[in-house]
């Protein structure tokens, strides 16, 4: 059996340990463990974290391979530290059946990078209008939990009430993209003072906080519960906090994007930064950070959107919504919340790998990093400091809002059940 | 645009070779002479090239109108869209352009600038002219003409002939524009857009 | 420096100031037996309209030929663009072709900033329009006619529009025009009021340096100028107001509206004009309205931007806002 030494490191930003991994379990954790007949890995006050979990990530196949593949994508995910990702389903064909959901079950599993745990559409094709098989989508190999239209909003609220109580039946649950989408029909970005002054449709935040407000009450009348996807306002944190005060089983995810970009930087039309939800203002950037601080929202997860070079190189109106995500995700939480004092690095455990894993009942992913648990790790160098270059991504897509910008922190290692995906930096 | 401080120290170094008397007394001779040549001037029209050429124009027209006892039309013709040396600098504002009402067709049309020197400004005073009518002759009055023509063209009536090196510039002040009149022989500095 | 003319946000005073005396100046051509100018000879500008509007088109090409420049005229309409080809590859052909300028209209926001901005050419750019965003042309005109119809031909060489009342009424929302008009005016030292339903302001429009007003009676007997806005009548469908008859019942001016104006106002609309809607047919005939003023400072106003711009080595505007990449 393979055994690994991590020498030195700052389990969850504790004092330096040693984590002793043999075959794809963690064997010990300790001072002063034996090297004998392990492969060393000098960890050298690098801060150690469980395998990330990532809820909200597109990896575009089957359909659209040319923006990304599970491959691609996996490869992205290893980067960035993540041991699992939910691939969302607005693929081509979108994930709504049995079939869809267990080949990219499949190919997760083929390549080995990542774990690769599909979600199911709610709606057949995402139509909104009838309701997707969602229990045999559970019952595949792939044992889907997490059931979206992600991209498009379930805004017909009969349909959302079914589909809340009709995964109860097996401990699913609705991740819901909250969109009135009558309030952004020809939307672009967030509507305020620079929708105003460039001319663009604007994206008013409460299409968002009118959803979540309807979601939350609903999840409340049915006993359900329900997930939300990437916050985007100061007004849908106060929602998800008043309904979790009264009770409500209510779960809430934030993207690493829209804990740093505000719509200012749209004042450039380029389309790196348009992105669904938009970017919203300085006021909503901070009570995201606050929120995520104070356990109203309980995740972080990329929404990691690979589009081609040609979907953002041309006028804003024309262009794909979404970024790039999967291998910047951690260096912007290290920025926005741990550098700013908002969380310690067991609160990004939490934020980025136990919540997670949690919420979408990811089997081996998220657990404590101890002795007998499986060895899903991150390694990462908080010290390092560097500027972004997309040429260096492991995705297929370089759409990427932060090239050029120096962000801190960069994963060192992976290991998915004990076996390295990243050495040093370098893809296994 | 020139600082005061450059302004003063040119003035300082250049030498006056017209001063106001000097000016007016080849005014006045100019305008005898285009009254001579143009036998009694009844169909002259002065036009003046912007900047210092539009007062020197008004000021013959004034002369011309004490000897001949007559409205004497007077104008300005702005250049500087026909400029051969557009490309070689940043646009320039445009000076006014202001025909005599009666037009300059069929007249005897006198264009009047403060400094001959290339003839490329003459050159395209030439062309604007073609595009806003057809004079019967056209006559040429500088105050002074300094030489080093790069094109064939000559004046008419020239109030005084400075032989000039490249390495120096001449400047016309007027009242009108600069408080005073007086011509300025300096020594070059490092080129200033408009400069002649 | 900066090679375009992209909003008029961009512009300083002192350029504005510039643009509108050297229209002046352009004016006078019109008066002449040779409208024409050697100035842009050799010179070769793109007309690239990828929104229909023969109005905007035809001004600027008269600009153009006016200043000798080679025009070619590139509508978006049975050409390779409506078979999917992208903004980019179209201006890169253009620019093969040995494009000086651009000038665009798209009805995209922001679509001639990435043509300017993204290096995709090297062409000058000139926004003729984009989306909702600004019409800097439109806006250069509009001031052009109300410095010398509230100043003076003469009297208005080197002046701005300090003091003057200027009321926009109509779809601001919607509108280029009003967004280049606000920024521009308040550069000239104009106070600008915007009047319209409170559906078709934007939100947002509280850091605009302008006031903003519901009732356009109250407005009209403190304006020097009143500029109406073009109402499409299909955004009723989108129930940004209840009918017609409504709309032109609070918001279109009549004889009896006009009438309540200063003496000296005028009555503005950068056309085309829905009469009966935002302007009845009395007030558009009548000697107060500038509309076909505004067609012919049009020209001028493009062919004053197209010598500051194209006429030299370099540019003679400079501006403020945008920055090349």
């Amino acid at each position: 059996m393979s055994k690994i030494l991590i020498r030195g490191a700052k389990v969850l930003g504790g004092e330096p340990q040693d984590v002793l991994i043999e075959g794809s379990e963690i064997a010990a954790v300790g001072s002063g463990l034996s090297a004998e007949g392990a492969e060393v890995v000098e960890a050298d006050g690098k801060v150690l974290l469980p395998g990330l979990v990532d809820l909200h990530t597109h990896l575009r196949e089957p359909g659209r391979e040319d923006s990304e593949t599970v491959l691609t994508g996996t490869r992205a995910a290893a980067s960035g530290g993540y041991t699992a990702v939910f691939a969302m389903a607005n693929t081509f064909p979108v994930a709504d059946t049995a079939g869809v959901v267990e080949q990219v079950y499949r190919l997760g599993q083929e390549h080995g990078y990542c774990d690769v745990q599909p979600i199911g559409a709610v709606t057949v094709g995402l139509e909104g209008k009838k309701l997707a098989e969602l229990g045999a989508m559970h019952e595949s190999a792939a044992g889907v939990t997490v059931f979206s239209d992600d991209g498009k909003c379930v805004d017909d609220a009969v349909i959302m009430r079914r589909a809340l109580e009709y995964v109860k039946a097996f401990g699913g649950v609705v991740a819901q993209h909250a969109q009135e989408p009558r309030l952004t029909e020809g939307a672009q970005m967030n509507e305020g003072v620079v929708s105003a002054e460039l001319g663009l449709g604007g994206w008013p935040a409460v299409a968002e906080e009118s959803i979540i407000a309807r979601d939350v009450l609903l999840a409340e009348h049915v006993g359900s519960r329900v997930h939300i996807c990437h916050l985007s306002t100061a007004g849908s944190v106060e929602i998800v906090r008043w309904a979790k005060s009264r009770g409500i089983d209510v779960t809430a995810e934030v993207t690493p994007h829209h804990l740093l970009l505000t719509d200012e930087l749209v004042r450039s039309y380029n389309p790196v930064y348009k992105v669904n939800p938009p970017l919203r203002t300085e006021r909503d950037v901070m009570a995201l950070r606050e929120a995520l601080a104070d356990g109203t929202i309980d995740i972080v997860a990329t929404d990691h959107a690979p589009h081609p070079h040609e979907d953002k190189d041309c006028e804003w109106a024309a262009a794909a919504m979404g970024m790039v995500g999967l291998e910047t995700a951690l260096s912007v939480v290290q920025q926005t919340m741990v550098e700013t004092g908002l969380l310690d690095w067991a609160g990004v455990a939490d934020r980025m790998s136990f919540k997670p894993a949690g919420i979408g009942r990811a089997q081996g992913h998220g657990r404590p990093v101890s002795a007998g648990e499986p060895a899903n790790l991150t390694l990462v160098d908080t010290a390092y400091r560097g500027a972004v270059d997309p040429a260096g991504f492991a995705s297929r897509s370089r759409n990427t809002p932060y090239e050029g910008r120096e962000l801190p922190g960069r994963v060192t290692h992976t290991w998915l059940r004990g076996r390295a995906t990243l050495v040093d930096g370098k893809l296994a | 645009m020139d600082s005061e401080q450059d302004k003063q120290q040119y003035e300082a170094d250049a030498r006056p070779v017209l001063e106001a008397p000097d000016i007016a007394r080849v005014l006045t001779r100019i305008a005898h002479e285009i009254v001579e040549r143009a036998k009694g001037a009844d169909d002259v029209v002065l036009l003046g090239i912007p900047t210092r050429g539009v007062f020197l124009a008004q000021r013959l027209a004034a002369k011309l109108e004490e000897i001949t006892d007559r409205k004497i039309p007077v104008g300005s013709l702005d250049i500087t869209m026909y400029r051969d040396d557009l490309r070689m600098h940043p646009p320039r504002a445009l000076a006014r352009t202001d025909i005599p009402g009666d037009g300059i067709d069929g007249r005897l049309v006198v264009l009047v600038d403060d400094v001959l020197f290339s003839g490329r400004t003459i050159r395209a005073a030439l062309d604007a002219l073609n595009d806003i009518g057809r004079p019967r002759a056209v006559q040429l009055a500088v105050l002074v003409d300094r030489g080093h023509r790069e094109l064939p063209i000559r004046a008419d009536y020239v109030g005084k002939n400075l032989p000039t090196s490249l390495r120096e510039t001449v400047k016309v002040q007027l009242a009108e524009e600069d408080g005073r009149d007086t011509v300025l022989l300096g020594a070059k500095r490092t080129a200033r857009p408009g400069e002649q | 420096m900066q090679r375009h003319l992209i909003s008029a946000a961009d512009l300083t005073r002192d350029d504005a100031v510039l643009i509108l005396d050297t229209a002046e100046e352009m004016a006078r051509v019109a008066d002449r037996p040779i409208k024409k100018l050697p100035t842009l000879r050799g010179r070769t500008v793109v007309n690239l309209f990828f929104e229909d509007s023969t109005r905007t088109r035809i001004s600027f090409e008269a600009a153009e030929k006016r200043l000798s420049a080679d025009v070619i005229n590139f509508t978006a309409k049975g050409s390779s663009v409506s078979k999917g080809e992208s903004l980019k590859d179209t201006a890169q052909t253009l620019e093969a072709m040995g494009v000086d300028a651009v000038v665009i209209r798209h009805g995209a926001s922001g679509a001639p900033y990435r043509l300017a901005t993204s290096g995709w050419i090297d062409a000058a750019v000139i926004n003729a329009g984009d989306g909702t965003h600004q019409h800097p042309t439109q806006a250069l005109l509009d001031a052009f006619t109300m410095r010398r119809r509230l100043v003076g031909r003469d009297a208005g060489i080197g002046q701005d529009l300090a003091g003057k009342r200027i009321t926009l009424v109509g779809d601001i929302l919607h509108s280029r025009v009003a967004r280049s008009n606000v920024d521009l005016l308040h550069t000239l030292g104009a106070e600008v009021t915007l009047v319209a339903p409170p559906t078709l302001v934007p939100v947002g429009v509280g850091s605009w340096p302008c006031e903003v007003s519901y009732d356009l009676d109250s407005t009209l007997s403190k304006s020097d100028a009143v500029m109406l806005l073009r109402v499409q009548r299909e955004r009723m469908n989108a129930a940004f107001f209840p009918t017609e008859r409504e709309y032109s019942r609070r918001y279109g001016l009549d004889g009896d509206r006009m009438a309540k104006m200063p003496e000296h106002a005028i009555v503005m609309h950068p056309g085309p004009m829905v009469r009966g809607m935002e302007i009845t047919a009395e007030v558009a005939d009548s000697e107060r309205c500038t509309a076909i003023e505004q067609v012919t400072n049009g020209v001028s106003i493009r062919m004053a931007v197209l010598y500051l711009l194209l006429g030299g080595n370099e540019p003679a505007v400079t501006h403020t806002r945008t920055e090349e990449k």
